[in-house]
C-alpha cells in the first residue's frame, strides 16, 4: 500500500511486518467474522482439535481393534465411516470413508491424484509428501518404485492396488497385524501402528522396533 | 465393497517421465505456520456453513493446483496451503460472501495496522486502518 510519509521507512523499521500471505488470510477471517460466516472459536478449536487430538494415533486404535476383534474388523471392512464414528471419531466432512485390508497377496496404496483427500478424522493432516506432484503421479505410475523410495519391498507375487481418494470417498488401509504379537492388548499393538502403514508407504512396526 | 474405484497402474500409464522422489516427513506437526492452520480451519467452517461442498472444494482445490502448476511452481507439497488459500478466495468470493475488492481492501488495512504496531505486540485491526 501507499505511503508517502518522508518518515516511513524509518517509522516502519519498528513496526510490524506481516507477509503478503499473512495480510491476505487475516483479511478474509475478519471479513467472514464480520459477516457472520465464522466465529474464532470455532476456529481455534478445530485447530486445536487436529494439533492435538485428531490425528494418526485414532487410525490406530481402529486398526489395532481390528487385529483383536474379529466382529470388529468385519464391522469396518463393511463400512469404515460407521466402525470408526462408534470408537468416537466423527467425520466432520460427512465423507465416505472405505477400509482396505492387506494381504500376504494385496498390498493397498491410497492416494490422491487430483489434490489431496485423506481421511482426516482417522489421520490428522497429510504429511507434506502425499500432497506433492511426485507422490500424487508416481504412485499411479510405479506404486513399487514409490514403495522402494519409502523403503518398503514386497514379495513379488504380491499384488499392489492404489486407490484414488475423492472429496467424497476416502481410503485407510488395514494393514497386516505383525508376526510374534500374540496375547498383545490394544493399545500395545496400536503403537505399532505408524500413520504411513495406514497409507500404504510402511508397513507396522515389528514387534522389537517399538518404541 | 466395490473394487472399481481401485485403478489400474497400466491404464494410468500418462506421464510416465523421470519424475523426482518423493520427499518423506517425519510424523509430525503438519502446519508448518499458523496461516496456514487457519486457512485450513476456515475451509472447514464455511463447509459446515454449507458455503460450499467438499466436491465443489476438490475441483476448485485441484484446479488451483493445475494452474500454479503451469505458472512453474515446483508443487512438492510445500506450497500446499497457499493453494489452499487461493482455493478459499475464488470460493467466497464466487459464492457471493465477499468480493475481491473488499479482499483488497481489508488486507491494505491489516497491511496499515502492522506498520503502525510496534515490533512484538499484537496487531489488531482498527477502523482507522481503513480508508486512507
Amino acid at each position: 500500500m501507499a505511503n508517502h510519509d518522508p518518515h516511513h521507512h524509518h517509522d516502519h523499521e519498528h513496526g510490524s511486518e506481516l507477509s503478503e500471505t499473512q495480510l491476505r488470510v487475516r483479511a478474509l477471517e475478519t471479513i467472514l467474522t464480520e459477516k457472520g460466516y465464522v466465529d474464532p472459536k470455532a476456529l481455534d478449536a478445530i485447530i486445536e482439535a487436529y494439533e492435538t487430538r485428531i490425528g494418526p494415533h485414532n487410525g490406530a486404535k481402529a486398526v489395532a481393534k481390528a487385529w483383536i476383534d474379529p466382529e470388529y474388523k468385519k464391522a469396518l471392512l463393511a463400512d469404515a465411516t460407521k466402525a470408526v464414528g462408534s470408537l468416537g471419531f466423527a467425520s466432520r466432512v460427512g465423507d465416505h470413508l472405505v477400509a482396505v485390508e492387506n494381504t500376504p497377496k494385496l498390498h493397498n496404496m491410497i492416494v490422491c491424484t487430483l489434490c489431496s483427500c485423506y481421511p482426516w478424522e482417522v489421520l490428522g493432516l497429510p504429511p507434506t509428501w502425499y500432497k506433492s506432484a511426485p507422490y500424487r503421479s508416481r504412485t499411479v505410475i510405479d506404486p513399487r518404485g514409490v514403495l522402494k523410495d519409502f523403503g518398503v519391498t514386497l514379495p513379488s507375487d504380491t499384488d499392489i492396488r492404489v486407490w484414488d481418494s475423492t472429496a467424497e470417498t476416502r481410503f485407510i488401509v488395514l494393514p497386516m497385524r505383525p508376526a510374534g504379537t500374540e496375547g498383545w492388548s490394544e493399545d500395545q499393538l496400536a503403537e505399532l501402528v505408524t500413520r504411513d502403514s495406514m497409507i500404504g508407504t510402511g508397513l507396522p512396526k515389528a514387534p522389537g522396533a517399538a518404541s | 465393497m466395490s473394487r472399481r474405484d481401485a485403478i489400474d497402474p497400466a491404464a494410468a500409464r500418462r506421464a510416465a517421465d523421470a519424475v523426482p522422489s518423493i520427499p518423506c516427513d517425519a510424523e509430525g506437526p503438519v502446519f508448518r505456520e499458523p496461516w496456514e492452520a487457519q486457512a485450513f480451519a476456515m475451509a472447514l467452517a464455511l463447509h459446515e456453513r454449507g458455503l460450499f461442498t467438499w466436491p465443489e472444494w476438490a475441483a476448485t482445490l485441484s484446479d488451483e493446483i493445475k494452474r500454479a502448476q503451469a505458472a512453474g511452481d515446483p508443487d512438492t507439497g510445500e506450497t500446499y496451503y497457499r493453494h489452499w488459500l487461493n482455493t478459499l478466495e475464488r470460493l467466497v468470493t464466487e459464492k457471493g460472501a465477499t468480493d475481491a475488492k473488499t479482499l483488497s481492501r481489508y488486507r491494505d488495512a491489516w497491511d496499515h495496522a502492522a506498520d503502525r504496531t510496534p515490533h512484538g505486540e499484537p496487531i489488531e485491526l482498527t477502523p482507522e486502518d481503513f480508508g486512507r
